[in-house]
């Protein structure tokens, strides 16, 4: 996946973690819990998600590269670049 | 031949989860739908619990633990369950205290207890703000040395009455205490303070049957009547489970049932680091509870501004040994209306719930324990009269539960009904690193306990385990 793709699927996950927040809106440099309601279980089920997916794993201690769109694309983008989007 | 409760089992699936809690069911949805295969074992007949009821005729249904829960439910629901079971969550309204300080309603939230403490309890502005922030702020690895004591002393010097406001429902909701950590209290109080008190309409059986569906179409193996014997952890890694006579291996295994009763019962100190077993030994079990459940007579209705939720004490001050103590003198009323279960024949139900200690029910003889019973109904009864008036008059049905009782149904040591006090936490969350595949959740160290933490507690443990299998397949 590029780094576009890897954005997608990310907001994909979100919307359906949190399917009240309008994410058109949303700034890739600023912290999600800036601008979203977003509680550790969240993060939690952003990290589930993304083993459900792609089978990727998220150590605890890298949750803190979850913070924004921005970190969170540029923490996946070594793990994700051999994934098809499908 | 006795009925074979396991027909149909395999002999091995990814994940054996051990008990039905709302910890275990929530634990085993997340990892079928991960897509391991799970085996779901209780030892009762029933899934749930404590979440749980009980039906007696007259088509009277109490429930144990219904009212209420935080606002967080209805996102775990929707969540790691469904939209329809998240769709049933709805708020309570009418929470009252009555006591010799203070006589109050409530909607039980942040705007409504700013302005009952700036107002009614004349407290400065600035007080409720800071304390409502710092309770907000709390997270489980903060500071534990502060008690709740101390942190009421810090914003609410000499305020007995306010303490008493802010404290009772919390003991009620987890059986916390003004001894314990004050981020236990925090973190609880800052989820009902979100958005208030809010319960399950349909009734926890309409709850508990939805559940078992999902966990169905999740592709869940479940079996009742199945009393787990033993976790074999020979050489360092779960091996397999030992119930009802058979063995069915494993990857993992999750155990739902008390913490201590998972060490030192099912594998056996022996599996564990010294240490650990110190610290494991060391672990308080949280109190346990007594309740009394009272049937108004079918056309019989209760006026709904007699509220949701009553904290109704009769002691002068807001102590933690006087609600222990047998002599009771604080009493938490749940009042279900026929709004609780609207698709169920028209009843109203009050269950007086009060925090006790296992010891002063177990060694009684059964003529002690039975008169003991019996006083507790009518003590009940006479306290209740207050709020509902001629209530005697108009019940249809009235008994009583005890600690012993609450083992009977639920195996736990001592009867405990909210789990362990804050240090089980970290006994709970140590237990993988002592044997590979081995994983606890349920309801420890108070901030994990009540419906939404143990729920959540399944979840964050679901996922380790899914993590563990997932490594573990890399290395095979």
């Amino acid at each position: 996946m590029t780094r576009d793709e890897i954005k997608l699927e990310v907001l994909d996950i979100l919307s359906d973690i949190a399917p009240d927040e309008d994410l058109s809106q949303l700034k890739d440099d600023v912290s999600f819990r800036e601008q979203m309601e977003l509680d550790s279980m969240d993060f939690l089920d952003i990290v589930m998600e993304l083993r459900k997916r792609h089978r990727i794993q998220i150590p605890e201690d890298d949750y803190v590269n979850l913070a924004s769109m921005d970190s969170t694309v540029t923490f996946l983008e070594p793990l994700m670049k051999d994934i098809q989007r499908v | 031949m006795p009925k074979d409760f396991l027909k149909g089992a395999r002999s091995h699936y990814d994940v054996v989860v051990i008990g039905a809690g709302l910890a275990g069911l929530t634990a085993a949805n997340v990892l079928a739908r991960a897509g391991r295969s799970v085996l779901l074992l209780e030892q009762h007949y029933k899934l749930g619990g404590m979440a749980t009821w009980f039906k007696r005729p007259g088509g009277h249904i109490f429930d144990i633990s219904l009212h209420g829960f935080p606002v967080g439910m209805i996102k775990s629901c929707r969540r790691y369950w469904s939209q329809e079971i998240a769709d049933s969550i709805v708020q309570l309204t009418g929470i009252r205290f009555d006591n010799p300080m203070f006589s109050l309603t409530t909607t039980f939230n942040r705007d409504d207890f700013t302005k009952l403490l700036i107002e009614q309890f004349q407290v400065a502005p600035e007080a409720v703000q800071g304390f409502f922030d710092t309770a907000r702020g709390m997270n489980f690895y903060d500071d534990q040395q502060t008690t709740t004591r101390e942190l009421f002393d810090r914003f609410f010097p000499g305020r007995e009455d306010v303490i008493r406001l802010l404290m009772e429902p919390i003991t009620y909701a987890n059986g916390s205490t003004l001894e314990d950590p004050a981020i236990s209290y925090g973190i609880v109080f800052s989820n009902f303070m979100s958005k208030g008190v809010f319960t399950f309409e349909g009734g926890t059986d309409r709850l508990i049957h939805l559940m078992e569906e999902e966990l169905k179409k999740s592709g869940v193996d479940i079996h009742i009547n199945c009393n787990v014997e033993h976790i074999d952890c020979s050489g360092g890694r779960v091996r397999s489970v030992t119930v009802n006579g058979k063995t069915i291996t494993c990857g993992a295994v999750m155990s739902n049932a008390n913490l201590k009763q998972t060490i030192f019962n099912l594998v056996g100190e022996e599996y564990f680091d010294k240490n650990f077993v110190d610290d494991a030994r060391a672990v308080r079990l949280n109190n346990s509870s007594t309740q009394v459940y009272m049937a108004l007579k079918p056309d019989d209705v209760i006026d709904e501004s007699t509220g949701d939720l009553l904290f109704s004490s009769t002691a002068p001050v807001f102590q933690t040994d006087l609600l222990l103590s047998r002599d009771i003198t604080s009493r938490t009323f749940s009042f279900y209306y026929p709004r609780t279960r609207p698709q169920g024949r028209p009843r109203c139900l009050i269950v007086s719930s009060t925090n006790a200690r296992y010891e002063d029910w177990a060694d009684l003889t059964e003529a002690e324990y039975d008169a003991s019973k019996q006083d507790l109904c009518e003590t009940t009864l006479d306290a209740l009269d207050k709020y509902v008036p001629n209530i005697r008059e108009r019940v249809d049905h009235v008994e009583a539960s005890t600690p012993v009782t609450f083992k009977h149904y639920t195996q736990h040591i001592a009867g405990a009904s909210f789990g362990t006090k804050f240090e089980g936490l970290a006994v709970s969350r140590a237990i993988p690193q002592q044997i590979t595949g081995l994983f606890h959740a349920g309801s420890v160290g108070i901030i994990m306990s009540g419906w939404l933490g143990a729920m959540n507690y399944g979840v964050i443990v679901a996922n380790e385990v899914d993590t563990a299998l997932m490594s573990s397949a890399v290395k095979n």
